[in-house]
């Protein structure tokens, strides 16, 4: 690598929820979670499918409203903010992309900027360029996502909720969608991003990015936090039955 | 061939068509265009707002959206044109003067306006739900996501299906005649009806169907060829091999090689 390049740092913010519970309908779906991100930290939330870890997130950045609890982002209440506020302050990266097939990924990139951010239209596409050249993709700015493959749509992804300088970024199973041979290279830039300080929440199946990257782990399944704490006493030590049978699965 | 020299007469009868042709051109074509493009520009207005409100999660943009849908789009066209153009006569003679023209596009508008709204429905919610999602993580509200993001994806898919509502509009105005149209605001069918009263044959009537044909035949081949591109789109050269971009992670930026300091 170029070690001549001065890699910028993040100043990530702390994130804390407080007995969050969320429902689509009468249907419980995350019940009284607790747990805290510090600042500059990297919480890997596993679980098998349905267990809430979805639907937690979304609860990170309301984009679907909690039921109760709380969530605190930099010590403040987020439930009190302006919703659209409190998601510039959040990235997000979705498993399946979700980047806009009309846009080039430079405009992907800029959209946002220009338009939420209220940036001039030159700074905005200025500042996306950079964005794009950060996660390797400078030569591809003028492509439309469906000429890019997964692994690339993917990094123009995390470029477009990077370039709104986010103090959490949120990951929703960011590799599943991806080609085997190209899930590496974006859980590198993940955890590149983590080293250099910014505050992540990954859900994720990739169980050697959780131990390799993560400050904490979470464990859930039926919506509740079963197991907590470092990837060495999780992996090498599960407490309960239910994350020894599900370690025993993925492992 | 008695019968052979009739139906030449009736529908083949050159001098009739000759004699009405610049009435056709002029006033007949004329009028037609004017009346579906104006029908089809504020029907499109119409059909996005009640396509906008039809989706809405408030009750009280929905069930008019709903309402005003269902009157439209399941009564007859000839109906509704006679309902309005003659049950708002009075109110219109004050606004608009003595001509029936200006209610017979409103009443096609009206019509129109049910259907477009429909086609822009589907399109939009067609729109995978992941682009509302992404805009809103970005901070976008849903009025400015639906504006730039959603609204846009569901109008580029539905193209063809508008241009074939122009065509069903272009036919229906036709029915506008049944207002009682002065003379310098007949369209096609009136000019050709009126042709053929006089000339005693159907030529004049024909010539107007041939008018038809020339406005709507091309128009059905651009939505096959929309549709044909729409479809298939633009596909890249040639596949690329996964190998190469993990290249392109190597050789980049000091992000994408992190994990190897």
């Amino acid at each position: 690598m170029n070690a001549q390049t001065p890699i910028p740092a993040f100043h990530g913010s702390g994130l804390e929820l407080v007995g969050l519970s969320m429902a689509y309908g009468s249907f419980d779906v995350v019940r009284e979670v607790s747990f805290e991100v510090r600042p500059g930290s990297t919480t890997c939330v596993i679980g098998p499918s349905g267990s809430g870890k979805s639907t937690l997130l979304r609860g990170i950045n309301r984009l679907h409203e909690p039921k109760s609890g709380e969530v605190l982002l930099a010590g403040e209440k987020t439930s009190a903010m302006v919703p659209e506020r409190l998601r510039q302050r959040i990235g997000l990266v979705f498993q399946h992309f979700n980047l806009f097939p009309d846009h080039t990924a430079l405009d992907n990139v800029a959209l946002a900027l220009w338009k939420v951010k209220g940036m001039p239209r030159a700074a905005a596409r200025e500042r996306a360029g950079r964005a794009l050249a950060e996660v390797g993709l400078a030569e591809r700015a003028d492509h439309r996502p469906r000429d890019l493959s997964g692994g690339q749509q993917q990094r123009v992804a995390i470029a477009r909720a990077l370039a709104m300088e986010p103090e959490v970024m949120l990951f929703d199973e960011a590799t599943s969608a991806l080609d085997p041979e190209l899930v590496k290279g974006v859980l590198n830039l993940m955890a590149g991003l983590g080293r250099r300080g910014m505050t992540m929440v990954v859900v994720t199946h990739e169980m050697g990015f959780a131990r390799r990257a993560a400050d904490q782990v979470v464990f859930m399944d039926e919506g509740e936090v079963v197991e907590r704490g470092s990837p060495e006493e999780l992996f090498d030590r599960p407490r309960s039955p239910r994350l020894q049978r599900f370690l025993s699965e993925v492992l | 061939m008695d019968w052979l020299d009739d139906l030449i007469r009736t529908f083949f009868d050159f001098s009739a068509m000759a004699e009405v042709l610049p009435q056709m051109l002029a006033v007949g074509l004329a009028n037609t265009l004017i009346i579906s493009v104006a029908a089809t520009v504020i029907g499109l207005v119409l059909g996005m707002l009640v396509a906008v409100a039809g989706i809405s999660t408030a009750p009280w943009l929905r069930i008019p959206a709903r309402v005003y849908t269902d009157l439209f789009r399941g009564m007859p066209a000839i109906l509704t044109i006679l309902l309005i153009g003659q049950g708002f006569a009075r109110v219109s003679q004050s606004i608009f003067g003595p001509s029936p023209y200006p209610l017979g596009i409103i009443a096609l508008s009206l019509i129109a306006g049910a259907y477009i709204g429909e086609i822009f429905r589907a399109g939009i919610q067609s729109v995978d739900k992941g682009q509302l999602e992404a805009c809103r993580a970005l901070g976008m509200t849903y009025a400015r996501a639906m504006r730039l993001v959603v609204v846009p994806q569901g109008v580029r898919r539905v193209l063809p299906a508008l241009v074939n509502q122009f065509i069903a509009i272009v036919k229906d105005s036709s029915l506008v005649y049944f207002l009682g149209l002065l003379v310098s605001e007949r369209e096609l069918f009136r000019v050709g009806q009126d042709a053929a009263i006089l000339s005693g044959n159907l030529s004049p009537l024909l010539l107007a169907g041939v008018f038809y044909l020339v406005i709507t035949v091309p128009l059905t081949h651009l939505v096959n060829y929309f549709d044909q591109r729409f479809r298939t789109g633009r596909r890249k050269a040639a596949p690329v091999s996964g190998l190469k971009e993990l290249d392109e992670l190597d050789s980049g930026s000091p992000l994408t090689t992190g994990s190897k300091a």
